[in-house]
């Protein structure tokens, strides 16, 4: 069977999909659970201590996963939304809805991390930084969409206007950054420099890669789930749902 | 030539519904006035804090008052049906929306623009700063409202639309802030605003040719 006769839809249906994410779901809870192990004892028992930092540079190990996948989640929810606008799939909508809480958590997580980093390290809490703004102007647009979606009653007005919302914040997510970057010039006040990073030794990039994809498996095991309930909520009444 | 003897006909009549409430209009202005009045007061009048602040404090000011008249942009339209036959029209929505923000800038962003120097003399701002800020409004503010329309389409009819809407607006808002206040800003410590001013102006080519666009396809949703 060549790529033309497999059947590229089949999943697309949510009564199709609800079985095949219950099934893969666990898989990627228990590579979640055990990456995340490793890359906790990389981080903690095999990563040397840095002479600058000392212990508290740790944190980054979960702080910079945490803000990849902020952002990632952001482009991979713009993306479920412009394919359910372009191609009028249900699920797309679902998936996208699933995807917001995970992103708006992982972006919460980066910034909270990046506060109890930036005591020890710059001596306050928060410090004006073009990532830190940027990171925080993009949970805003997260709740935005998570608002959105929660207070139009018509799902399917829900599904279009937050998934609008969606890709109308991917447009803007670059020109914020940059607007934000040329402000943080601009006023040179409390100057920290996070871009001029040191070299990084290699364990610790393998830890942060290996927490990286724990955070991976965790958020699509998680999307699976939330995107299961919200299935089983929108297609109650559907015939298919009572027969299992 | 009938699409334009439509679009005319449809600029005169938001105008000119405006103008028979104008308290909507005065309103408007006075929370900016009253917004702007209201930092002195805070944070104490000395004359160089004022001038540090004055940028910013004018175009945040702005920003809020621009958000607060977003709402009146479709929502009487929608409630009388106007905005059906407005979508019936064989003119195409995204000029029906173009046009409806010409129109709401005209009577709530070119008021605003031509009102901040006077506030800005409160802050001690020089005469060249002055200029730069009513150029910088008179850049931005259309692109608050073309930005604002997509808010206000995706909100409209919905429960609590109001806080919603600056929800979702004022994140999308602060690039214009930032090349608004940072043109104005630079010229009162002696540099060139030009930077500022002509990002605001690309932002605002991409917003007259794009915003329409999203804003269409969102009240598209919220008729059917």
């Amino acid at each position: 069977m060549g790529v033309m006769g497999i059947n590229w839809f089949k999943y697309s249906s949510p009564q199709a999909f609800y079985p095949l994410a219950g099934k893969l779901a666990p898989y990627f809870l228990g590579a979640a659970a055990l990456l995340a192990m490793v890359g906790l004892y990389v981080s903690f028992f095999v990563a040397p201590t840095d002479f600058q930092q000392g212990e508290a540079y740790r944190i980054i190990f979960v702080h910079v996963p945490a803000a990849w996948m902020s952002m990632f989640i952001y482009l991979v929810m713009a993306g479920w939304a412009a394919v359910g606008l372009a191609l009028n799939a249900r699920l797309s909508f679902m998936m996208a809805q699933a995807l917001a809480p995970t992103g708006a958590m992982f972006t919460f997580l980066a910034l909270v991390t990046g506060a109890l980093w930036g005591k020890p390290m710059w001596g306050a809490w928060w410090v004006w930084d073009a990532r830190l703004t940027s990171e925080l102007i993009l949970l805003f647009l997260y709740i935005g969409y998570m608002a959105l979606q929660a207070a139009i009653e018509d799902v399917r007005r829900a599904d279009r206007a937050s998934a609008l919302f969606a890709l109308v914040g991917a447009v803007n997510v670059p020109i914020i950054y940059f607007s934000v970057k040329w402000w943080n010039t601009l006023h040179q006040g409390a100057s920290v420099s996070l871009t001029k990073a040191p070299a990084m030794a290699a364990v610790m990039l393998w830890g942060m890669l290996v927490m990286a994809l724990s955070f991976w498996a965790y958020t699509i095991a998680v999307a699976l789930l939330r995107v299961r309930c919200v299935i089983a909520e929108r297609e109650r009444e559907a015939a298919w749902m009572s027969e299992d | 030539m009938k699409t334009l003897h439509i679009l005319r006909w449809l600029l005169q009549r938001d105008i000119q519904l405006v103008f028979r409430r104008r308290s909507d209009l005065v309103s408007t202005l006075f929370f900016f006035v009253i917004a702007v009045s209201l930092f002195p007061l805070g944070v104490g009048a000395e004359p160089a804090l004022l001038r540090a602040i004055g940028p910013g404090v004018l175009w945040v000011a702005a920003l809020l008052s621009a958000m607060l008249s977003l709402s009146r942009l479709f929502a009487a339209d929608h409630a009388d049906g106007t905005l059906e036959q407005l979508l019936l029209s064989p003119v195409p929505l995204t000029l029906v929306v173009g046009v409806k923000v010409l129109a709401h800038w005209l009577v709530s962003g070119l008021p605003l623009a031509l009102l901040a120097p006077l506030l800005g003399l409160q802050f001690d701002l020089a005469a060249r700063d002055l200029g730069v800020l009513t150029l910088s409004l008179l850049l931005g503010t259309p692109l608050l409202s073309l930005i604002g329309a997509i808010g206000a389409a995706l909100t409209l009819g919905v429960r609590g639309a109001g806080v919603l809407l600056a929800v979702l607006v004022l994140p999308l808002y602060i690039p214009v802030l930032i090349f608004g206040a940072g043109a104005v800003a630079a010229s009162a410590t002696g540099m060139d605003p030009a930077a500022g001013l002509s990002l605001l102006g690309a932002l605002l080519a991409l917003g007259v040719v794009f915003a329409p666009l999203a804003a269409a396809a969102a009240l598209r949703l919220s008729i059917e």
